[in-house]
C-alpha cells in the first residue's frame, strides 16, 4: 500500500492557505507575485496527485500540470515587467502605496 | 512502504517548512530563498508521483527561472527592502480567520471524499515519451497556442519594461 492520494492533497491546501495568506498581507508586491506562484503550485500538485491516483489515472494531469507551469512562467515575467514600469514611475513597491486610483 | 514514506514526509516538511518561513522572514531576499527551497520540495513530490518531466521541469522554471528573476525585480527595485511592516488595521486577522475558514472546510471535504484505491502505474512506460505523444496528437493546439502566448508575454513584458527608460 503506498501514500494515499489525501496526504498529497492536504500538502497542496496547506501551501495554498499559505499562498492565499501571503498574496492577501505582504505589502512587498515582489512577495505578492510570488505567492501567486506558490498558489499556482499547489494545484499543480493536485493535477499530478490525480494523474496517479484519481478517479481515471492517466498522463493528461501532468501535461495539465505543463501548460499551468507555462502560463505561470509568463505570469510573472509580465507582473515583473509592470512592477519594474510602476516603480519607475512611482518609486514604489508596496502594494497599499499604489492607489494612484483611489485618490 | 516505509522508503516511500520517508521520502515523502521529508518532501513535504521541506516544502511546507520553505512557505512557512517565507511568511515569517522579514527581509526580502531571505522570502525568496526560503520559497526556491518550496519550489525544490516540491520537484521531489513530483518525482515521488512519477512525473519526472513534470519535476525536472519545476526545477527549471521555478527553482531556477522564477527565483532568480523575483531576485533581479528586488534587485532592480530596492535591493534594501525590509518587510517592516504588514498591512495596518484589523484587516490582517480577518484575512486569516477566512483562510482558516476556507482551511477548515475544505479539510473535511478531502477526509469524507472517495476516490477509491486505483493507481496508474506509470513504471512500465517511458514518462518523457508517453507526454510527447500526448502532447503532439491531442493536446496540439493548446500546446501552439500556448507557444503564441509565450511570445506575446516575452514581446509585452520587454516592451513594458523598456518603455520609461526613453522618456528619462
Amino acid at each position: 500500500m503506498s501514500i494515499p492520494v489525501t496526504s498529497y492533497l492536504l500538502v497542496a491546501l496547506i501551501l495554498f492557505c499559505i499562498g492565499l495568506y501571503g498574496a492577501l498581507t505582504k505589502r512587498n508586491a515582489v512577495i505578492v507575485l510570488l505567492s501567486i506562484e506558490l498558489m499556482l503550485n499547489a494545484v499543480n500538485i493536485n493535477l499530478v496527485a490525480f494523474a496517479k491516483y484519481g478517479m481515471f489515472p492517466n498522463i493528461s494531469g501532468q501535461i495539465f500540470s505543463l501548460f499551468t507551469i507555462t502560463v505561470a512562467a509568463a505570469e510573472a515575467a509580465v507582473g515583473l515587467a509592470i512592477l519594474i514600469s510602476l516603480y519607475r514611475n512611482r518609486n514604489t513597491v508596496q502594494v497599499d502605496e499604489m492607489d494612484l486610483m483611489k485618490r | 512502504m516505509s522508503g516511500e514514506f520517508i521520502a515523502f514526509f521529508v518532501l513535504a516538511l521541506l516544502t511546507i517548512g520553505g512557505a512557512v518561513f517565507m511568511i515569517s522572514f522579514t527581509r526580502v531576499v531571505h522570502m525568496v530563498v526560503a520559497l526556491a527551497f518550496t519550489f525544490l520540495g516540491i520537484a521531489g513530490l513530483y518525482v515521488l508521483l512519477e512525473a519526472e518531466f513534470v519535476g525536472v521541469t519545476q526545477v527549471l522554471v521555478y527553482s531556477g527561472a522564477i527565483s532568480i528573476l523575483m531576485l533581479f525585480g528586488i534587485m532592480l527595485t530596492r535591493h534594501d527592502a525590509t518587510e517592516v511592516t504588514e498591512r495596518k488595521g484589523p484587516f490582517k486577522y480577518i484575512a486569516f480567520a477566512g483562510i482558516a475558514v476556507f482551511f477548515i472546510v475544505a479539510f473535511l471535504g478531502i477526509q469524507s471524499a472517495h476516490w477509491g484505491d486505483q493507481q496508474a502505474d506509470f513504471t512500465k512506460q517511458n514518462n518523457v515519451k508517453e507526454i510527447g505523444i500526448q502532447l503532439f496528437t491531442h493536446y496540439v493546439i493548446p500546446f501552439e497556442a500556448v507557444s503564441v502566448l509565450l511570445l506575446v508575454a516575452l514581446v509585452g513584458a520587454i516592451i513594458l519594461a523598456k518603455k520609461e527608460a526613453e522618456d528619462e
